[in-house]
């Protein structure tokens, strides 16, 4: 199906590559349907982009580039509603905050978007220590 | 919004599974306990809004800082 894009233009994606975010994600409740579209190859960074709303795409990185030791627990809940039965099954991003110059951006760590690829369902977790797990990490650092 | 006055060590139920309990109160500051099931989140409400709000800020992404990123590898 051709669905338009914030930054990529009008493209063609597979209806098998629709992630779901059943309770939306935070600020964006109502909105559910995401792709995840890749920039260079190699590159730690993706665009999440809304199927239905254009204007909602977010720049995400893998966390794990940027903060070697970033750890969070996955509670019981969390891994049944998303279904994980394989730790394999799933891939963390965080949502980029974008800032002029490049090297003052953030990742925000306190809210990872843990995504199952297997079942195509995706959450945006809440951790409640913003000390270990910062809502605005320094993206300074973390490139080489 | 239903309004009740509560005092030290009193509680109130939210349903037949949540308890919320005046543990101290001083000065302006009053300490909850809260006894809930572990599928009802629970967060200080700044937190779940500080999300929200950084959330919406992340969308203001501009073409050129795009550029920028979609050149840098690691």
């Amino acid at each position: 199906m051709k669905i338009e894009t914030k930054f990529l233009g009008e493209m063609n994606i597979e209806e098998n590559e629709v992630i779901q975010f059943s309770n939306g994600i935070p600020g964006f409740e109502n909105i559910q349907k995401f792709v995840i579209l890749p920039l260079e190859k190699e590159s730690p960074f993706a665009i999440l982009q809304s199927i239905e709303h254009v204007e909602v795409g977010f720049v995400i990185a893998l966390p794990f580039v940027f903060k070697k030791d970033y750890e969070f627990d996955l509670s019981d809940e969390d891994k049944e509603e998303l279904k994980i039965t394989d730790p394999e099954d799933i891939i963390t991003y965080s949502i980029v905050t974008l800032k002029e110059p490049f090297n003052s951006s953030t990742l925000n760590l306190q809210a990872p978007v843990v995504i199952n690829h297997k079942h195509k369902i995706a959450k945006q977790l809440v951790l409640q220590d913003s000390n270990t797990n910062p809502l605005r990490y320094p993206i300074e650092g973390g490139m080489s | 919004m239903l309004v009740l006055s509560r005092k030290k060590d009193e509680s109130i139920m939210i349903g037949d599974q949540i308890e919320l309990k005046i543990l101290s109160v001083d000065g302006d500051q009053v300490k909850l306990g809260i006894v809930a099931p572990k599928n009802v989140k629970v967060y200080r409400s700044e937190v779940y809004e500080s999300i929200q709000q950084q959330n919406k800020e992340s969308l203001n992404i501009s073409k050129s800082l795009l550029e920028q990123i979609s050149k840098k590898n690691i």
